[in-house]
């Protein structure tokens, strides 16, 4: 397998790995709203209140700086990074 | 000042807010004087539009690479903040917290589905367009899947898109500037455009980058210094979104207190158009999974298909700047969207609770229509009460509200000076206008780039193309006021509709452009025409009595135009060839950072 396809199939890796994430707290835990609703979170709101209004909107921004630092050590590793004066 | 203009942004920037702040401050004190409330208004809109047409002067161009793409010298935090401002709409600002105070969680799969979308767009798609190196969305499309119909395909989707989102934000530019200009809305409206146009028209998208993180500074200031300083009046907590957990289990002892009696229709009849009542549970879940999820979902596969946030990815520095900078767009977002919800339950709080001095529910009706605020909003037509059951006094059902009100009319509720009121109105016309320009931009430069360029006179100097590019945003512009001022929809839902048309057509050709090298022209077409024909006809046969299925609304229609788009894409494509030799090398290059970008110079 050349470089480029292991560089690639690394990438691929991240990505399903960022997406479940992503689907887990944009989809996944909505599917139980109403029983979640129910159970004290963060702060003294009910969870799935607090999901919509902070926890959700919050790991999002997270999860794209974790996925672009990910990225980056990706393309490091196969040499694929930019040069600084691109 | 020394080095270069782009050094020095953090200190150019400094000044700037360091300069509004002082505004405000002077502001206040001449409040304090007697200035009057519609004098603070007036200056402080004519004072933020004047700021941002001097940028837009200042940012005046010649050259197609700083026209179209700034340059692609836009630092990270920078374009993280011109993206925000670009993407929070007059909608988010003025109707957001609104919408959250009416519906409650059904409506708050927007922040969820508006935040959301851009793990996809930082996973799936910014980082390789900004590699790809064009200078527009359909650039992209026309030349990975090759051939004018595919490009020309991309700008009628694009077009659709931006224009229903357009005219709602020139809409809410007109209905700021009618407020506190004071002047009839038929004339805001074009009052709105020109200060648009100030902005972008010399400058294209360099000028529409420098103007937007000045309008981020003023939106941010705007709508954050009154949830704090709202909170902290009523003692409800300094930092309201770490502490408002007991205002909002006290919203839900009240309306188990009140109960959500139904108004008959015959008493509903009297209330003004546009006005609602509180009829859904503040923090409970009012929504069945499905109609939940449904909408996060269209709005998170639109935003990774909306051309005019796509194309802000495009000005920065390198592929690794792309990544890092959806992350921080969606930082400054987050200030925002998280701060709504606490406006929303501090502004119901301070609305229902009898134990406080601002709560109405209870009061009599005599005494509610003597209060200050109240007479004057009702005037502007976001707030009635009227004595349904004729028991003298406010109930829950008895008192209804604009959505705009929430972000409008709260401060002066609370008893904060009028200057906050003017920084408001400020903050709503930047958010506005922000997205105006972004999306005017996004169309004439498609068709200026894409249309006649690329397809029309392939030959045409730099001077001639970037004449062509500002005639037609002028042009867009006018059109898009024109069908503003004849006000046929609301804000909000051309919003959402945009974002349905939007991943419709373009979200499978864009994503699988990248991630399936075996997509093909046909495919593409089939998948951006279909997928945009199957959209717009689910959403007419909902509007006209259509029953429609799987419970798919008006509002989510997307879901099912992306899913036409998907299957005729993958249908098409492995039923004709698949694509060449040199097509298939143009994909390997997009999926390794380093390296000259595709296009290579235009």
């Amino acid at each position: 397998m050349s470089n480029q396809q292991k560089h690639w199939e690394k990438t691929r890796g991240l990505l399903f790995m960022t997406l479940a994430i992503w689907f887990v707290f944009s989809i996944g835990i909505f599917l139980f709203g109403a029983e979640m609703n129910e159970v004290t979170g963060p702060f003294g709101y009910p969870w799935t209140y607090w999901f919509t209004c902070q926890g959700s909107l919050g790991i999002f921004v997270i999860l794209i700086f974790w996925f672009a630092n990910r990225q980056e050590k990706i393309d490091e590793e196969f040499g694929f990074s930019e040069r600084e004066d691109e | 000042m020394k080095g270069n203009f782009i050094d020095n942004l953090p200190k150019v920037y400094g000044i700037y807010t360091g300069g509004f702040i002082g505004f405000i401050i002077i502001m206040a004190i001449a409040e304090q004087m007697g200035m009057s409330a519609k004098a603070i208004g007036i200056a402080f809109v004519a004072f933020t539009v004047f700021i941002y047409a001097l940028i837009g002067w200042l940012s005046r161009t010649a050259q197609a690479d700083a026209y179209y793409v700034a340059g692609r010298q836009v630092p990270t935090v920078f374009n993280g903040m011109a993206t925000a401002a670009d993407w929070m709409s007059g909608a988010s600002f003025v109707a957001m917290a609104g919408g959250i105070y009416f519906k409650g969680y059904g409506y708050m799969a927007l922040l969820v589905g508006w935040t959301g979308g851009y793990v996809l767009v930082a996973s799936l798609l910014a980082p390789y367009l900004r590699k790809f190196g064009c200078y527009t969305v359909p650039d992209f499309i026309g030349t990975r899947y090759g051939g004018n119909l595919a490009r020309f395909s991309a700008v009628v989707v694009l077009t659709v898109a931006s224009f229903t989102y357009v005219t709602a934000q020139i809409n809410a530019t007109g209905t700021i500037a009618s407020v506190a200009l004071d002047i009839p809305f038929q004339y805001a409206v074009y009052i709105g455009l020109i200060s648009i146009l100030l902005c972008s028209m010399l400058g294209g998208m360099r000028g529409v980058t420098w103007t937007q993180v000045a309008q981020y500074i003023v939106l941010i200031i705007a709508y954050l210094l009154p949830v704090f300083w709202i909170s902290n009046k009523m003692g409800a907590g300094f930092f309201p979104h770490f502490m408002l957990a007991d205002e909002v289990a006290r919203i839900g002892e009240l309306e188990q207190q009140f109960g959500f009696v139904k108004n008959s229709a015959a008493d509903l009849a009297n209330v003004p158009k546009g006005l609602a009542g509180i009829t859904k549970a503040h923090s409970a879940v009012n929504a069945t999974p499905w109609a939940f999820i449904s909408l996060a979902l269209a709005m998170m596969m639109g935003t990774a298909s909306l051309p005019h946030v796509m194309m802000r990815y495009f000005t920065t520095p390198s592929v690794k700047a792309a990544r890092k900078s959806v992350g921080w767009s969606l930082f400054f977002i987050f200030l925002l969207y998280s701060s709504a919800p606490m406006l929303a339950t501090l502004s119901k709080l301070s609305l229902i609770d009898p134990s406080l001095p601002t709560g109405i529910i209870g009061k009599s009706i005599a005494e509610v229509q003597a209060i200050d605020w109240y007479q004057n909003w009702n005037q502007a037509n976001l707030m009635f009460i009227s004595d349904f059951n004729g028991n003298g006094t406010v109930e829950l059902n008895e008192f209804f509200m604009g959505g705009k009100a929430v972000v409008l009319a709260t401060p002066e509720i609370a008893g904060l000076p009028y200057v906050i009121s003017g920084l408001v109105a400020a903050g709503g016309m930047a958010a506005a206008m922000s997205t105006a320009d972004g999306l005017i931009l996004a169309i004439a430069n498609a068709i200026s780039h894409d249309v006649y360029y690329k397809i029309i006179d392939p030959k045409a100097e730099t001077a001639k193309r970037l004449v062509v590019a500002r005639v037609l945003l002028v042009v867009i512009g006018f059109a898009g006021a024109t069908i503003a001022a004849m006000e046929i929809q609301g804000i909000l839902g051309s919003v959402i509709w945009a974002f349905d048309f939007a991943m419709s057509g373009l979200f499978f050709p864009l994503v699988l452009g990248v991630w399936w090298k075996r997509a093909n022209r046909q495919g593409a077409i089939a998948g951006m025409l279909g997928g945009l024909a199957a959209g717009a006809w689910y959403l007419v046969w909902v509007r006209t009595g259509g029953s429609g299925f799987l419970g798919i609304t008006q509002l989510t229609f997307g879901i099912f135009g992306s899913a036409v788009s998907l299957v005729a894409m993958v249908v098409v494509s492995l039923m004709t060839q698949e694509p060449d030799k040199a097509t298939q090398k143009m994909v390997d290059d997009v999926r390794v950072p380093s390296g000259r970008t595709v296009i290579g110079k235009q």
